[in-house]
């Protein structure tokens, strides 16, 4: 299978990429890590006429700390964010997460940049930066913005992206010390998509968790914020009961599509026995 | 479509080409160069049957232009063998442990293997199970193939190899 034609372009800085993108509109698209798009033009489910290569723009690499935030690269692969002292200490569930994605020459080349800007509601990232509070930044050839990952998403590959804007950062506020973390995901294979996945992050207090954010993964045409589950749990101490009327809680939101993953309801069930068990595991990992 | 000049060192060797933008890695690989032992299986990013080594990265080679590797380090299986035309301990164990049957994936096993023990040099069968899930074998049941690897790491590291008891 072969790529219809294309022009390649290979900008050095995110201005003349952005310059490029603007100047192309929609027959040109960004080209990250390469391993949603390329598939995709083999298919000729995309046929972009240019491709604006990222790899040549060092200011989109690198993983930086700024006070209580993290800053991460657009095309940091995830092979270098499970590499990172940084991510392991300061965001350990973003390392757990990565390391569920693809397969090891996939995470070699796949960036944290293309997972969370694809739009495509089977990427991990999404939910998790959402659970994370994180941000993007957005540069366009009017200037740049950030938009909160929790308004980004808009449907299955529609986002808050504007036509010849590029998503040049990440933003990750750093959980509190001590705080417990766990990313849930049901797949059928090494590789694939979830069937159903769910992310926690939490604090407790004298036994009764203190704050939680929960994220579902590839459970509706966009990532969601489980935010009635995580209310249900604030106060208790993660009692049989609770995690029942959280887990309904957030089934009750789920809307995922009928695919060879299963239907329906299976999968909302699946959906829901990853929020238990991602509730369970990061409560046992409050430290 | 205007074709695009590349260099690019394969193998140790400096080899140059004349590509449209849209020619995979693994075609330039395959049919410019004339290496065939990069395989190509699914082509859709599963199988690893055509995974090559790129300035120390384990690709999927159907899964990036060759535009892109421009100015890269690559090594293919053929390049694996000793300088003296000796087997890489990879190949012998491959032979040793019976680690494969029709050989299509090998390659890929090899190539990936390799970079595997250069990250991780005493990987468990945890480890090594989970480093080659980019590769698909539809005939061993990896069982042999995970043995070849372990073979592969005694040798590397200078210890006997002990097969773990069943």
């Amino acid at each position: 299978m072969i790529p219809g034609p294309f022009s390649y372009h290979r900008p050095a800085t995110v201005a003349d990429a952005v310059k490029l993108l603007s100047t192309m509109g929609d027959e040109a698209r960004p080209l990250a890590g390469g391993h949603s798009l390329v598939p995709m033009m083999k298919l000729r489910l995309a046929t972009p006429e240019h491709l604006v290569d990222l790899h040549g723009i060092d200011g989109l690499k690198g993983i930086r700390r700024d006070g209580n935030t993290v800053v991460i690269g657009a095309m940091i692969t995830l092979h270098q964010l499970l590499a990172s002292d940084e991510i392991a200490k300061s965001l350990p569930i973003l390392h757990e997460t990565a390391l569920l994605i693809a397969d090891p020459q996939v995470r070699y080349r796949g960036t944290i940049g293309g997972n969370v800007a694809n739009g495509d509601p089977g990427n991990d990232m999404p939910a998790l930066m959402m659970t994370l509070g994180a941000s993007y930044r957005l540069e366009g050839k009017s200037g740049a913005r950030d938009v909160a990952a929790s308004e980004f998403y808009q449907g299955a590959y529609f986002t808050a992206l504007e036509p010849g804007e590029l998503l040049t950062a990440i933003s990750i506020p750093v959980p509190a010390a001590g705080h417990g973390y766990a990313y849930e995901k049901l797949k059928r294979k090494v590789g694939d998509y979830a069937t159903a996945a769910a992310a926690v992050v939490l604090t407790m207090a004298g036994g009764k968790v203190a704050t939680c954010k929960i994220g579902l993964t590839n459970l509706s045409e966009t990532p969601l914020l489980a935010e009635d589950a995580a209310k249900a749990v604030i106060g208790t101490s993660l009692d049989a009961a609770t995690l029942k009327k959280a887990a309904a809680a957030a089934v009750a939101i789920m809307a995922p599509a009928a695919d060879a993953r299963g239907p329906v309801e299976y999968r909302k069930h699946v959906g829901g026995i990853m929020v238990t068990r991602a509730l369970q595991r990061a409560a046992g990992r409050v430290g | 479509m205007a074709k695009t000049h590349v260099t690019m060192k394969v193998n140790g060797a400096e080899v140059e080409g004349l590509v449209e933008p849209r020619t995979l890695l693994v075609h330039f690989i395959r049919e410019n160069l004339g290496l065939t032992g990069t395989h190509i299986g699914c082509e859709t990013t599963h199988c690893g049957a055509c995974t090559v080594d790129i300035d120390g990265m384990s690709v999927k080679s159907c899964t990036m232009f060759a535009v892109q590797a421009q100015g890269s380090d690559i090594t293919t299986i053929e390049g694996m063998a000793n300088a003296d035309g000796s087997l890489h301990a990879l190949q012998e164990g491959f032979r040793m442990m019976h680690g494969l049957q029709c050989g299509f994936c090998t390659p890929g096993m090899i190539v990936r293997a390799q970079r595997l023990l250069k990250e991780n040099p005493s990987p468990t069968e945890e480890e090594i199970r989970m480093g080659i899930s980019g590769n698909i074998c539809r005939c061993t049941g990896y069982q042999n193939i995970v043995r070849a690897i372990q073979y592969a790491a005694a040798r590397i590291n200078g210890v006997e190899f002990k097969e773990a008891a069943e």
